[in-house]
This record gives C-alpha cells, sequence and structure tokens, in this order.
C-alpha cells in the first residue's frame, strides 16, 4: 500500500514543489506590490503627527505623538471654510449629476431611438476631453455672468451634463435584461414609472458607483477650482487650499501631511463602506467592446 | 399573445396620443438636460475657442480680429515647443507606464491564491487620493539628503539626485506619482483577466502551455480591448497632466503660491512646464486668451484624434453585436 502510494506520488514531488515554489513568488510579489502602495499614506500618517523639527529630520518614526497636529491645523488655516466649500461642491454637483444623468442613460440605455449609438459616441468624445480645450469660453462666458471667483461654474454643469456619469449609468442599465423593461410596458408603465419603479431600483448598485465616483472626481478637482476661485481665497476647496498650504507654511511638513490625511479621510471612509461599489463601477468603466 | 399585445397597444393609442409620439417625447424629455449641457458645455465652447483661437482678446476689451497671428507666434515661442517635448514625453511614458504596470500588477494579483481582496485594495486606494495631496507625498518622499528614499539609497552607498529640484528628475518623479495612482486601471485589467474563460486557461494547459505561455497567447488576446481602453485613456490623461506638475514645480521651488504668482511654474528649468501647464499660463495668468484658445485648438485636435481610435473600435464591436 505505501509502496503503492509512493510511487504514485514519486513523479508528481517536483511538479508540487514547483507549485509550492511559484505560491511563494506570487505571494511575496502579491505582499511586496501591496506595502509599496500602502508605505506612502503610512509615511503620511507618521509625518501628520511628528513635532516640527523632527517632520524636517531624516525621521521615520514619530519620537513623539502629536495628535494635537490634526486640531492645530484648523486654528493656523480656516479649514472649516475650505471643508465647506469642498462639501458644498462635490455635494451639490452628486446631487445634480443624479437628476440629469439618470433619465440620460436610460434613453440610452433602455429606449430604442434612431441615433442613439451616434449620440453615445458623442458622451464618450465629451468624456475623453481634457477640461483644458473648453476653459477659455466658459471663463468668458462665466466671467462677463459676474459668476467667476464663486462655486457656480463648477458646481451647475453638473445639473445639465456629465459625461463620465452617463456613460457609467448607461453601462450599468445595459446589464438590466430588456426582459424587465418590455415587462413594465406590457403592464402599462409610462416611461418614467418604468424608470422610476423597474429600472433605477435594480441599478442602484451602479447609480451608488457612479455618485462615489462623482462625489471623488469633485473632491479632488484641483482644475476647476484653481481656473475660477484662485483670487478669492473665501471660495477656495480643500484641495487648492492644501496646494498654497505647503506655500504659507513652508516648513511644517507635519502640519501639511496632517491637512493631507484630511483631505484624504473622506475617501477612505466612502471605500471601506462602499469597497464593492468601487470595485464594481470601475470595472464598467474599461469600455469592454 | 400577439393579439393581446396589439389589443393592449390599440387601446393605450386609443386613450391618448398616439404610441410613437409618445415614445418620441419620451425619450425628448429625457434627453433634454443633457443635451442642452451638451450644447452649453461642449458644443459652444469647441467653436468659440476655435473663433477665439484668431482673434487678440484680454477679457476686458472685445476681441480683435488676428486672423492666424496666434499660429504664426506659436512657431516661434520657445516655451511653446518646450511644453509641446515635455507633455510628449508624458504622453508615452505614462502610456507605456501605466498600461504595462497595471497588466503586470493585476497579472500578479490574479495569481494570488489568498489575500487577493487585501492587496486589490491596497493597490488601489491610492488612486483615490487627490492628485495635490499625491504629488506632495511624492515631493517628501523624495526630499534630497533628509527623504526616505534618499535615506533607503544611502545604506546601498548611493547618493541620491535633487529629485524634484533636478530638470532631469522632476519629470520621472511626477510619472512615479501617477503610477502610484494607476490602480483603478489595475482594478479594471484584473477583471478582464479574471473574466477569460477558464476552459481556454485549461485546453492551453493540456497542451502542455506553461503559466508563461498561457498568459501570452489565452490571456493577453481576450484582455485586448480592455487594454486599448487603457492606452487611450492613459494618453488622454497624459494630455491633461496639469495638477501634479504645477504642484510639484512650485513646491519645489520652494516660493509657492500657486494661486497667484507665474514665476515658479515649470520649475526646474521648464522642466515641468506641460502643455496644459503653459495654456493655463497663457490665458489665466497673462489674460492672453486668444493664444489659449489657439493652443486649446491644437490640444483639441489632438486629443480628439487619439479618442477618435477608441471611438473606431467601440463602433465596430457594436455592429459586431448586432450582426450576431
Amino acid at each position: 500500500m505505501t509502496a503503492v502510494l509512493d510511487r504514485a506520488a514519486t513523479p508528481r514531488r517536483p511538479v508540487r514543489r514547483r507549485a509550492a515554489l511559484e505560491w511563494v513568488a506570487v505571494h511575496s510579489l502579491g505582499l511586496a506590490l501591496g506595502l509599496m502602495f500602502a508605505l506612502p499614506v503610512v509615511f503620511v500618517l507618521l509625518t501628520a503627527v511628528m513635532s516640527d523639527e523632527q517632520a524636517f529630520s531624516e525621521d521615520l518614526w514619530p519620537r513623539e505623538w502629536h495628535w494635537g497636529n490634526f486640531a492645530e491645523v484648523f486654528e493656523t488655516a480656516p479649514l472649516l471654510t475650505y471643508l465647506g466649500n469642498s462639501l458644498l461642491y462635490s455635494l451639490l454637483a452628486t446631487a445634480g449629476m443624479l437628476l440629469s444623468s439618470i433619465p440620460a442613460a436610460y434613453a440610452l440605455a433602455k429606449l430604442r431611438w434612431r441615433g442613439r449609438e451616434a449620440v453615445f459616441l458623442l458622451v464618450v468624445a465629451a468624456m475623453m476631453l481634457p477640461p483644458q480645450v473648453t476653459a477659455v469660453p466658459l471663463y468668458d462666458a462665466w466671467s462677463s455672468l459676474g459668476l467667476t471667483g464663486s462655486l457656480w461654474p463648477l458646481v451647475a454643469p453638473y445639473f445639465l451634463f456629465d459625461a463620465f456619469s452617463i456613460f457609467l449609468l448607461r453601462q450599468f442599465m445595459l446589464t438590466i435584461p430588456q426582459s424587465y423593461v418590455d415587462a413594465a410596458r406590457v403592464d402599462g408603465c409610462s416611461e418614467v414609472q418604468t424608470l422610476l419603479r423597474v429600472v433605477a431600483p435594480m441599478a442602484r448598485p451602479g447609480i451608488a458607483a457612479t455618485a462615489l465616483f462623482c462625489f471623488l472626481y469633485t473632491w479632488n478637482d484641483y482644475f476647476g477650482p484653481l481656473l475660477y476661485t484662485s483670487e478669492v481665497p473665501e471660495e477656495w476647496t480643500l484641495s487648492l487650499a492644501l496646494s498654497s498650504f505647503k506655500g504659507m507654511h513652508q516648513v511644517e511638513w507635519n502640519l501639511s501631511m496632517a491637512v493631507t490625511l484630511l483631505i484624504m479621510l473622506p475617501a477612505i471612509v466612502l471605500f471601506a463602506f462602499a469597497q464593492r461599489s468601487f470595485v464594481r463601477g470601475i470595472t464598467f468603466t474599461g469600455v469592454k467592446g | 399573445m400577439t393579439a393581446t399585445l396589439e389589443r393592449a397597444a390599440a387601446s393605450r393609442a386609443a386613450r391618448g396620443r398616439p404610441r410613437r409620439t409618445r415614445h418620441r417625447l419620451a425619450v425628448l424629455g429625457f434627453l433634454a438636460p443633457a443635451g442642452l449641457g451638451f450644447v452649453l458645455f461642449f458644443g459652444y465652447p469647441l467653436v468659440a475657442t476655435v473663433v477665439f483661437s484668431f482673434t487678440r482678446y484680454d477679457l476686458i476689451n472685445p476681441p480683435e480680429w488676428t486672423g492666424l497671428a496666434n499660429y504664426a507666434y506659436m512657431f516661434g515661442d520657445e516655451l511653446f515647443w518646450t511644453s509641446v517635448r515635455n507633455t510628449l514625453w508624458f504622453v508615452v511614458v505614462l502610456t507605456a507606464g501605466r498600461v504595462v504596470f497595471a497588466l503586470g500588477v493585476a497579472s500578479v494579483v490574479a495569481r494570488l491564491r489568498s489575500g487577493v481582496g487585501l492587496v486589490r485594495t491596497l493597490c488601489y486606494l491610492p488612486s483615490l487620493t487627490p492628485p495635490v495631496a499625491a504629488t506632495l507625498v511624492f515631493f517628501l518622499l523624495f526630499r534630497p539628503n533628509e527623504g526616505p528614499v534618499d535615506s533607503l539609497l544611502g545604506w546601498f552607498g548611493v547618493e541620491g539626485p535633487l529629485w524634484f529640484s533636478d530638470p532631469a528628475w522632476a519629470k520621472p518623479g511626477i510619472a512615479a506619482v501617477v503610477l502610484w495612482v494607476s490602480g483603478d486601471l489595475m482594478i479594471i485589467i484584473l477583471a478582464a483577466i479574471l473574466d477569460v474563460p477558464r476552459d481556454q486557461q485549461e485546453a492551453a494547459a493540456l497542451d502542455g502551455a506553461g503559466p508563461v505561455r498561457r498568459w501570452w497567447h489565452v490571456t493577453l488576446p481576450a484582455i485586448s480591448p480592455v487594454l486599448l481602453f487603457g492606452v487611450v485613456n492613459s494618453a488622454i490623461l497624459a494630455l491633461q497632466l496639469f495638477t501634479q506638475a504645477v504642484v510639484a514645480g512650485s513646491a519645489a521651488s520652494g516660493s509657492a503660491n500657486v494661486t497667484g504668482s507665474t514665476g515658479d511654474l515649470g520649475f526646474p528649468g521648464n522642466s515641468t512646464l506641460t502643455y496644459p501647464v503653459w495654456l493655463f499660463t497663457q490665458g489665466f495668468r497673462y489674460f492672453d486668451m486668444g493664444y489659449a484658445a489657439a493652443m486649446a485648438t491644437v490640444l483639441f485636435v489632438v486629443s480628439f484624434s487619439i479618442t477618435a481610435v477608441l471611438v473606431q473600435r467601440m463602433r465596430r464591436a457594436s455592429h459586431q453585436e448586432e450582426g450576431a
């Protein structure tokens, strides 16, 4: 019995050893990659709680943990104002995007009409357009309306058109079987009812992911706030403020990193609670065909 | 069955407007806000950019027609060509870098048996970091002499360059920031790899193909549409590279009031003066809107040609789907 087992096992041994070696190699590589991505964030945290002098030194580990730095940054700069502006920009933009993009995505995914493909390609083209291309006439128009120096030019477009969100929502809605939509119509639902009662509830994960991306995109935006509000510090968002924060407090890297961490916080919190939506959402952005 | 449907449709048609008209109204209603937005925020500005590009305009006095003067000026504008070279550098390095890097990481993560979720999270998290923050973090990591990267190099007896203050290293530094936040592309590619049918892999394995050859002959062709998306997406991203360049340049120059002054843009030695940075400076710091519009028109032509590659492919794919 043992002899039989032995003989059976012998030829397999090199194979198994190779598999084990591969397991070790792949997993140490994976671990190294994970660390490479994570270590800069750890470094930010460690620097943020150092004393002023130590943050400027070679040390990586804080001698004393100055948690008070996180409170101090609120005293050295009007962070609450910036935070308020960032929230205003991100929340309003996300709300507006949902109002305008869900119906548009529905028309592109679930209604049949001539020219649908062409319109969809226009959306893709708009999505890929660098924001600098349209900046001059848009700035000119907003300035003649007297609205530069406010958040209006940043928020208003989302209430009408956001190419990326329309694109992403359409990709999600395409995965909802057409038979549900047809059934609703046979039951006598109007198009609005079909959207509100059938498609929107089924697309909830997609809507959540799109809202998350929209929130974070506007939260992280730098070009928009710089273009429209750079002259008016009361209207600055956190991203814009951070870029000049290190200007005002050049040597206080600990405080800069504390602000950096505060800016990264919503992303980390949102991700922790909605990792699935994020991952599902991001895979939908990779145009399949 | 058909009779019932027809009767239902007929009764609905009898109830009010003909069904066809109602359908058209629905389409129109759903698309109206987006259509208006498209015209206001894309249609009009695209046309207006081209018109402005033939004028001299400072936002205060009315635009003055100057024909092709702005385009002629480009040829002699040394900083214009510097910015073109810098942006081309980023397009080449970041397109290749992002796709190869994301593909490499995704291929490793796809082979993990345990800890996939953790590694995936760690790789993806940095991509949520605001670009301003990510750039500052890297600036600090690569701080000459005291920075952790220089300390690490010191153990091997290597003395690091001045990184973001060295014209030869500032662009690679910015590229490192962008690669660090490439987790989104990695997730897209990872999903595509996991989507490759298992039986194809197994058939190739039965034919005696090792893991490397299976990856090359089965996985890679299967995910090629997603790779094309990665290439187009990365090229467009590199074309509009602005934030990281501005923040890195001003942080390194030390004077660092991004929002006001223009003296430190492109620091060190114009090595971080990308095309959008020069466009922004001309338009919104020197208020030479006509010249900025001319630069924007050129940027539009270039970015649109890149997008057209992707759009072409999508059109062909959707036609194939309809045919099947």
